[in-house]
């Protein structure tokens, strides 16, 4: 059937260019993709929004959003988003990164971006694992989880605990409005997308740092299906990792989205 | 224009700003910090950006995102941070954007000291971070050109899109001399047709990276880099001559064991020895073609530097053993006297045989036997 203006309920928004997906079939990343890119065209600010792309899976983010784009070194987009965001105060300026990134070889960044109460947004893709390399334990693998590098599961006792990123950043005066969403359903998707509106609201208001953490999936490393995937998020990833605001300063909290 | 007396790492912070720096990112460390500190006070003062970082990796990665923006953009660090912002520069300089780094050295390898040094004269001009890519490099050897050369290198980084890093050491950081200001630059925010500053409803979106993932094409990047590179050989090498107009021996020293030699240079002109004194300004694009000609007309060199004898081996590719080269250094931090160096002088001179070992062979047995 022929998309007419009658008969079409779903198009490509306009933050995105047309580029097919590079990410694995069932991955949550291209839904955090599509929530940014409406939020920003929403917002009326594509054109004065520059992006700032991980290493990891996300690498090649800049192929999908129409707007301006620099790709960080491993863990370094907050200090890159401060550079731009210090000389470009009237853009938006974002990172987003998963949790390999930003919650172990990036927390050096993270921390003291969000501590100087830098005026950026940063989507956080949490699943577990550091996807591009091929599933290796990250900072965030559940206790027990196995991983190509924790074989026989994450063994807290050699191998630590899993870090709560939004619940770390949350404890900063600098930072104005940290939640943590999920992406295993309808319903928590349009949750995540009222606080990506929420993240980029407090940026253009001037309100400090930013951050909403998605809990995502990686069927590939995970090797579960995307339907076995969704629910290890809902049981298990959430149990470890609650949703919920960890920061709402109290001049976010009267932003109406 | 008066004539001020300033300290060196305040004069290269003010000359930066009177280049029309537009933000710095920074972290202490010294023999450099008084940098950091002098522009914590002046960059807000005139309403420009400055962020003392989490780290040097948070300094740099700042620098890159500003750079990105279009905007000049400095840091300045010392030895060991240096060492840390090698990611970065490896970055920028794939991802082909201008920017400054002064590198005021200290005594290493590791912590090392705070004494000045010269020892990171290959990571400068031929090491430092992954992947094949050059950069231009300024020795300075007084306030004065610290001054001069800081602005140079924002119009050369401009230029050839490249980081320019001013090398320094801690003796021109922490000395304090007669220096004469330029004229305050405006800033001037160019319109470059590659900054990511927001498509502004101008035009389509840009994108600033340093990954091509098909190696052709990445190949193609690094052959962009290396035509680059051929126009800076070509048009920025930079150095000073003393007494060469008859000169039968030649000293060769960049920056602060330069300045040294040529104290040398000068007691032994009054003891009519005719020698004199090559002090690379640009130690990359380094002078080769002019020790080529050099070659043509002298006796001997001795190479003279703060380290082991690194940038020796540029001056024995330029002379291709035609001449017999010398080599004097000291190391981790500690400065030759001129005495020194001109005792060294007597000694390629009087040596009618050359010594069969590499000049640094020969130093090195010359340093043990003093021990």
């Amino acid at each position: 059937m022929v998309a007419t203006a009658n008969n079409l309920v779903y198009e490509r928004p306009e933050g995105f260019t047309d580029t097919p997906t590079h990410y694995c079939p069932g991955c949550t990343h291209g839904v955090a993709h599509r929530l940014v890119a409406e939020v920003l065209e929403e917002m009326g600010v594509l054109d004065k929004t520059i992006g700032v792309a991980p290493v990891g899976c996300a690498v090649f983010a800049y192929n999908y959003f129409d707007t301006d784009f620099v790709e960080a070194p491993h863990g370094r987009a907050p200090a890159m988003a401060t550079g731009i965001k210090r000389v470009l105060p009237d853009r938006i300026v974002f990172t987003y990164q998963g949790d390999g990134d930003l919650a172990s070889i990036g927390m050096g960044e993270i921390v003291h971006a969000a501590a100087r109460g830098e005026n950026i947004t940063v989507i956080f893709i949490n699943n577990a694992n550091f996807g591009m390399t091929g599933g290796q334990m990250a900072p965030t693998t559940l206790p027990g989880m196995k991983t190509t590098s924790s074989p026989n599961g994450r063994d807290v006792e050699t191998q630590g605990y899993p870090i709560r990123t939004s619940e770390l950043l949350a404890t900063l005066d600098g930072a104005g409005y940290v939640v943590r969403r999920s992406l295993h359903d309808p319903k928590n998707i349009r949750l995540a997308k009222k606080a990506i509106r929420l993240a980029f609201e407090t940026q253009v208001r001037g309100l400090g740092f930013s951050m909403v953490e998605l809990l995502s999936t990686c069927p590939t490393n995970w090797n579960l299906t995307p339907l076995e995937s969704l629910k290890f998020v809902e049981d298990k990833m959430v149990a470890y990792f609650p949703l919920g605001d960890y920061k709402v300063s109290p001049l976010v909290a009267q932003v109406k989205v | 224009m008066t004539r001020e007396l300033w300290e060196g790492n305040q004069a290269i912070a003010e000359a930066a700003v009177r280049a029309g720096l537009e933000a710095y990112f920074g972290y202490p460390i010294t023999p450099q910090t008084e940098v950091l500190e002098y522009l914590s006070r002046r960059m807000p003062e005139l309403g420009r950006a400055f962020v003392q970082a989490e780290s040097e990796l948070g300094a740099i990665n700042m620098v890159y995102g500003a750079a990105c923006a279009g905007v000049r953009v400095m840091s300045t660090s010392s030895s060991p941070g240096v060492s840390l912002m090698m990611e970065g520069l490896s970055y920028i300089a794939g991802t082909e954007i201008p920017a400054v780094l002064v590198n005021v050295m200290r005594g290493g390898p590791g912590l090392g000291n705070i004494a000045p040094s010269q020892g990171d004269y290959n990571q400068a001009v031929h090491g430092g971070g992954h992947g094949d890519y050059p950069r231009i490099v300024l020795a300075p050897a007084s306030v004065q050109e610290a001054i001069d050369l800081t602005m140079l290198s924002f119009d050369l980084a401009e230029k050839y899109r490249m980081i320019t890093m001013v090398l320094a050491d801690g003796s021109i950081g922490q000395m304090m001399e007669p220096i004469q200001f330029p004229e305050m630059k405006p800033v001037q925010r160019k319109d470059w047709d590659w900054a990511t500053n927001g498509r502004m409803g101008k035009r389509e979106r840009r994108l600033l990276t340093s990954i091509y993932l098909d190696p052709y094409q990445e190949e193609k990047a690094n052959m962009r880099l290396l035509e680059r590179w051929k126009q800076v050989q070509a048009n920025e090498v930079r150095y000073k001559e003393y007494f060469m107009d008859d000169a039968e021996y030649v000293v060769v020293g960049f920056g602060t064991a330069g300045r040294v030699s040529l104290s040398a240079v000068r007691t032994a002109r009054q003891e009519g020895i005719k020698v004199g004194l090559l002090r690379p300004v640009t130690v990359s694009p380094f002078p080769l073609d002019v020790i080529d000609e050099l070659v043509k007309r002298v006796s001997g060199i001795l190479v003279v530097e703060m380290n082991s004898g690194q940038m020796l081996e540029d001056v024995r590719l330029a002379v291709q053993g035609r001449v017999p080269v010398e080599f004097y250094g000291r190391m981790g931090g500690v400065v030759p006297f001129p005495d020194e160096v001109l005792s060294e002088i007597h000694r390629m001179i009087s040596d009618k045989v050359p010594s069969k070992l590499s000049p640094r062979d020969a130093w090195f047995e010359r340093m043990t036997a003093v021990k």
